[in-house]
């Protein structure tokens, strides 16, 4: 292998400390003994212990999770039915208004979504609670869903929809049998994108949880206001293992994927020599 | 036993299977095709040629349903399929890019059509052994479309497009992915099929040689117009006009002024201070009426000496000479400039052939070696 130059070396050293020397604090942090978060006093994992023993994180847990499932799957629901009628519908009455509109809660600040969604609840009377993040979740994250599956669905190939047609199927069954198999992995990415945006949302979050149901984010942000606690850090120790097993999973998926079309391309390349 | 020729369009009370009626189709301000109106029948190989943007896939597209059309009416036997979405019609395709689904293998490939039809298991799956059978693909059913080579993936199209054997088969480009030989080489795996399922074949290519092979008739089309109807021989023998000519094969062109000589023949002066030219024609010329007589090269004959028995020759010079192996095309150059592409077959080795590049040779054809057209 060629040696890297001292350039190199050093451009890659800054970047990775840059990126994960904060996280590499918090996770060395977690396994303190002490209960002064700044002062090491030997390795142990007890705040794991009293992290599990913690009914109010374990319950804020789990809203979290329920919310992000709940509306991850919705978002990616609309979300792909909105990107197939602005790349598959033509020029129909308010396309370019619509799909100007879509991309708009993109670069909305989230204080505004946040305070919007608040007033449309208190205005329509929906007490706050599980359904009132579920819906303000669904409502940001379906934007991104439908940026991915759109940017699939652009170089999706029209004649494998019209040749489902040709061959006597309605469109619906044409989505279900051709077009929405052959575009699950962006689907799907838009999918875990939801779940990931639903999963560390504070801003929208905070403005539409009432007293009944309080997500992780706020949870962790109004405990480090009472000052920073060894537990706090062994639950985002918790968090970042669950996120990196998850996105090393997604990529080996990915890659070894296209390792096997390239190994099949390959081999009929050679059968048919 | 005799053998009647398969020609249907010569039959008057031959009832066409697609019809064409003053069929126009605009896409906003640009016509794609102008008031065209064409027959063709059962069992017919039909192509339709030109190039790109000629409007012959436009054609197809509105046959198969994914276009409709802005004014006129297309019938298939009888019915006009106009307000017939796409996934009813008794018409399947065969894409340029094949269109296979990549996510399910050969067999659900072929059998997709037949599941849509809710067909019996028994019958989805006899059919689809069939079509496999039938285009050699056996060993590849439980195989995905890219685990097979392009031209077992031409294959599986075509089985794909027929296993609901509809009336009309469209192909567009079928063979525009292949390399030459395995072109050639499916070019007559296609006819084979077309005759032993009796499916009238509707065929879209840009390339004359593929048109001229398959077909039963070619429509050779250009800027949304169709120009000419006819078998490939006669397309080739008797082109209705320059463009035709030109399009189909090698042609030499010379323009000139034509004058009645005798009965259907014709003086053509092509130059002032030269012998005119003499050809036949059966469509009529007027007195001083402009016309281009359209020969092929291998209807012309280089020898260096003046031909005595000959109604037409002139003399050049050789200025090029392309050895095509089996052929030989000579580019002969007249004293005024023009050159006139001389074709021969090579019977003797080369080492007997006399001409050779700089020589002073005679060209000559007879009257009616010949096309006469006047436009």
């Amino acid at each position: 292998m060629k040696r890297m130059s001292w350039f190199n070396v050093t451009a890659l050293t800054l970047g990775f400390a840059f990126l994960y020397l904060p996280m590499l604090v918090l996770v060395i942090y977690s396994f303190n003994a002490s209960k002064l978060v700044t002062v090491w006093a030997g390795f142990s994992t007890k705040w794991y212990g009293t992290l599990f023993q913690n009914e109010a994180f374990l319950d804020a847990a789990w809203v979290t999770v329920k919310v992000a499932v709940i509306s991850s799957t919705f978002a990616t629901i609309l979300g792909t039915m909105a990107a197939y009628v602005l790349v598959r519908g033509g020029r129909f009455m308010g396309r370019t208004l619509f799909s100007g509109m879509i991309y708009a809660p993109l670069v909305m600040p989230e204080v505004i979504t946040g305070l919007s969604l608040l007033l449309l609840f208190i205005g329509i009377g929906l007490d706050r609670g599980v359904l009132t993040i579920v819906l303000a979740h669904t409502t940001f994250s379906m934007c991104y869903v439908s940026v991915v599956v759109s940017s699939r669905l652009v170089t999706f190939d029209r004649s494998l929809e019209e040749a489902a047609l040709d061959l006597g199927s309605t469109n619906w069954e044409a989505f279900r049998l051709v077009t929405l198999p052959i575009i699950a992995p962006a689907v799907i990415s838009g999918w875990l994108l939801a779940f990931t945006l639903s999963l560390d949302d504070l801003v929208i979050a905070s403005f539409t949880s009432g007293p009944s149901a309080t997500t992780l984010p706020i949870k962790i942000f109004s405990a480090v206001r009472l000052g920073v606690s060894p537990e706090i850090n062994a639950l985002s120790t918790i968090m970042i293992l669950i996120v990196t097993v998850g996105v090393v999973t997604a990529s080996l998926v990915t890659k070894r994927n296209a390792i096997r079309a390239q190994n099949d391309a390959q081999a009929a390349e050679r059968a048919a020599n | 036993m005799s053998q009647t020729v398969f020609a249907p369009w010569e039959d008057p009370d031959e009832k066409p299977l697609i019809r064409f009626q003053n069929v126009t189709k605009r896409f906003g301000e640009f016509t794609a095709i102008y008031d065209l109106t064409l027959d063709i029948f059962e069992k017919e190989f039909f192509a339709l040629l030109g190039p790109s943007g000629c409007g012959k896939t436009t054609m197809m597209r509105m046959l198969a349903g994914f276009e409709s059309v802005t004014e006129g009416r297309i019938e298939l036997a009888g019915a006009d399929i106009g307000p017939v979405p796409p996934n009813e019609r008794a018409v399947n395709m065969m894409f340029q890019s094949y269109a296979l689904f990549p996510h399910i293998s050969i067999w659900e490939n072929i059998a997709f059509g037949l599941r849509r039809d809710k067909k019996s298991k028994a019958e989805i799956e006899a059919r689809v052994e069939e079509m496999l059978k039938l285009v050699r693909l056996e060993k590849f059913a439980h195989r995905k479309p890219h685990q097979i080579s392009g031209g077992q993936r031409q294959r599986v199209a075509l089985a794909r497009s027929l296993a609901k054997a509809p009336k009309l088969l469209l192909l567009d480009e079928p063979l525009g992915a292949l390399d030459k030989k395995l072109r050639q080489e499916t070019q007559f795996e296609l006819m084979d099929i077309q005759e032993t399922t009796g499916t009238t074949f509707v065929i879209v290519t840009h390339d004359q040689e593929e048109a001229m092979t398959v077909a039963s008739r070619v429509a050779v089309m250009d800027e949304g117009r169709v120009i000419q109807v006819a078998t490939p021989a006669a397309i080739y023998e008797y082109p209705n006009s320059v463009y035709v000519a030109d399009f189909i094969g090698d042609v030499n062109i010379i323009e000139g002024l034509a004058s009645a000589s005798g009965p259907e023949e014709y003086a053509l002066n092509w130059k002032e201070g030269q012998a005119p030219l003499t050809a036949t024609s059966q469509k009529p010329f007027s007195e001083g009426q402009k016309a281009h007589l359209a020969i092929r090269p291998e209807k012309i004959r280089i020898s260096t000496e003046r031909p005595d028995d000959t109604v037409n020759a002139m003399q050049g010079k050789v200025l090029d000479i392309a050895y095509l192996g089996n052929l030989s095309t000579y580019h002969v150059e007249l004293p005024d400039g023009q050159v006139i592409k001389a074709q021969t077959a090579n019977t003797r080795r080369i080492a007997r052939r006399n001409i050779t590049w700089e020589d002073p040779v005679w060209i000559s054809w007879s009257a009616t070696a010949g096309v006469m057209l006047d436009q």
